[in-house]
């Protein structure tokens, strides 16, 4: 469980800053882009709330 | 009830104090490069990023001189500060105290308290822009002094008071929440930035040190700004943290390190929070002046919402609450140690309320780089003093710890070298029309000076 959470967790990560490159690169836009990051945001900070709270 | 058992919690914490930190706490260098990268990844670096852009500075002057500035302030920590921290691992307040006398110590964490209210109330603005999206209210502009309105008040008190109110229930969870958060905020600065670039003209990588030049850091400053050059940029960012490393107030800190070299774990926050950080809300801000027609409302929360989304807002409510909350907590502990008996979370409650109303006053936050250099001066020559007293009194014969040799509650040559100093740079910069940014360096040859030459006389004097 511990694994998959953080698994999630760097997920959000990667999900903050990869399509912020895609914009750059044209293949998504920037509308987009802010909801990947609020996605992303979710999933890093949800495991790790999970986790402090236990 | 509850307040008073947290508070209680908070009194037993064990931080070695008034003795040195024993070696099973010490810790190695990673440990102080994560937390530097954390620390100086946080709200202000939203106001500083932009306040480059208002002012003028070219990009070629912004890449080196943020370069080579954080590389000396990256210098000062390791070759000024954590020497001393390693060898005697006490506070600075401590040590502070053997040197300077109780009083003396008094006057600093006053003022010191004082600069920490300041400092956390510009966060607590910077957080307000972002809570007041929804409101749409008006924001003040770069050259305001005065709050923008009664919306804007109402605001900044609620987030001063949610605040405050976390910062008395104690340290620990915000800063964990704290430690969590900073990666993920380096890359919502970063993302942000990456992904305005199209905006402003980037169109493949090559673009960009040109577009950098004409639309980012064009070398003109905004209506009503100072010009800022490559010296400007390279002494505020050696200087901007000068209170932490050539001022020791990091040798709370360093104490904890198990070599000297952790000094160079700075680098972690110079490089990520003083540039990355700095140069990307620098971007971000560029373009809500291309957006708006260069209009000088200042508002970190928008501009980071245009840019990000809700992530974006987050992201600056977050770092202004991460850099407000655990200053006010040092705040409080300044002023508790002038008044050991009050409550930590009633002292605490009195900075939270100084601060709330400190950052209802935008000109708090339109002047930080101002307001960053004068805090860093002012602190600045009980760093020299400390300096002194430690690698060259015991060599020319003058008494090292003074106030602990001789049971003295204010070492009069230390006043005289905090004030002195101090008048001296005053003094320069009427006559030379130096500008603040660049008097730490004088101000602290001439600290060394002054303390060298009263604590010859005092000595010679008092021991007659």
């Amino acid at each position: 469980m511990k694994i998959l959470l953080k698994l999630v967790s760097i997920v959000g990560l990667i999900l903050t800053i990869l399509p912020s490159i895609g914009v750059f690169y044209e293949v998504i836009s920037q509308e987009e882009n802010k909801y990947f990051m609020l996605v992303g945001t979710l999933l890093w900070f949800g495991p790790k709330i999970i986790f402090k709270a236990k | 009830m509850l307040l008073e058992k947290l508070s209680a919690h908070l009194e037993e914490v064990k931080e070695y104090e008034r003795e040195p930190v024993p070696a099973s706490r010490w810790r190695g260098f990673k440990s102080f490069l994560g937390m530097y990268a954390g620390e100086h990844t946080a709200g202000t670096e939203f106001v500083i990023g932009p306040l480059f852009v208002a002012h003028g500075a070219g990009a070629m002057d912004l890449i080196l001189g943020l370069l080579l500035g954080n590389f000396l302030a990256v210098l000062s920590w390791a070759f000024i500060c954590a020497p001393i921290a390693v060898r005697e691992r006490v506070t600075l307040y401590y040590l502070l105290e053997k040197i300077c006398g109780k009083h003396l110590t008094n006057a600093y964490n006053l003022v010191n308290a004082l600069m920490f209210c300041f400092l956390a109330g510009s966060m607590i603005a910077v957080s307000a822009t972002a809570i007041g999206i929804p409101f749409n209210i008006p924001l003040a502009k770069l050259t305001d002094w005065l709050p923008s309105g009664i919306p804007w008040i109402i605001i900044v008190v609620l987030v001063g008071a949610v605040t405050t109110f976390v910062a008395t229930l104690g340290y620990d969870k915000v800063e964990k929440f704290s430690t969590i958060a900073a990666p993920w905020m380096i890359l919502v600065f970063l993302a942000a930035a990456i992904a305005v670039l199209p905006e402003l003209g980037v169109k493949n990588w090559g673009d960009f040190f040109q577009v950098a030049q004409d639309k980012i850091w064009t070398g003109k400053p905004l209506t009503g700004q100072s010009k800022f050059t490559f010296w400007h940029i390279l002494f505020f960012a050696w200087f901007c943290n000068m209170a932490m490393h050539i001022g020791m107030a990091d040798l709370s800190i360093l104490r904890y390190a198990k070599k000297w070299t952790a000094g160079f774990a700075s680098a972690g926050g110079m490089y990520v929070g003083h540039y990355i950080a700095w140069l990307a809300s620098g971007i971000l801000y560029a373009l809500f002046l291309q957006q708006s027609n260069e209009n000088l409302e200042f508002a970190p929360g928008p501009v980071a919402y245009s840019a990000a989304g809700i992530t974006g807002a987050l992201c600056v409510i977050i770092a202004g609450w991460t850099t407000a909350n655990p200053t006010i907590y040092r705040a409080g502990l300044a002023l508790q140690a002038i008044m050991p008996k009050a409550k930590t979370w009633k002292i605490t409650l009195i900075v939270g309320s100084i601060t709330t109303l400190a950052a209802c006053f935008p000109a708090l936050v339109m002047q930080l780089l101002d307001f960053v250099a004068l805090y860093g001066l002012i602190l600045m020559p009980m760093g020299a003093i400390i300096f002194i007293d430690y690698w060259l009194f015991p060599r020319i014969g003058i008494q090292s710890n003074l106030a602990a040799v001789k049971n003295l509650t204010f070492n009069v040559a230390a006043l005289i070298t905090w004030l002195g100093s101090l008048l001296a740079c005053y003094l320069i910069a009427k006559t030379t029309g130096l500008e603040i940014f660049f008097l730490g360096l004088p101000g602290w040859f001439l600290a060394a000076l002054i303390y060298i030459i009263s604590s010859y006389v005092y000595q010679k004097k008092w021991s007659k």
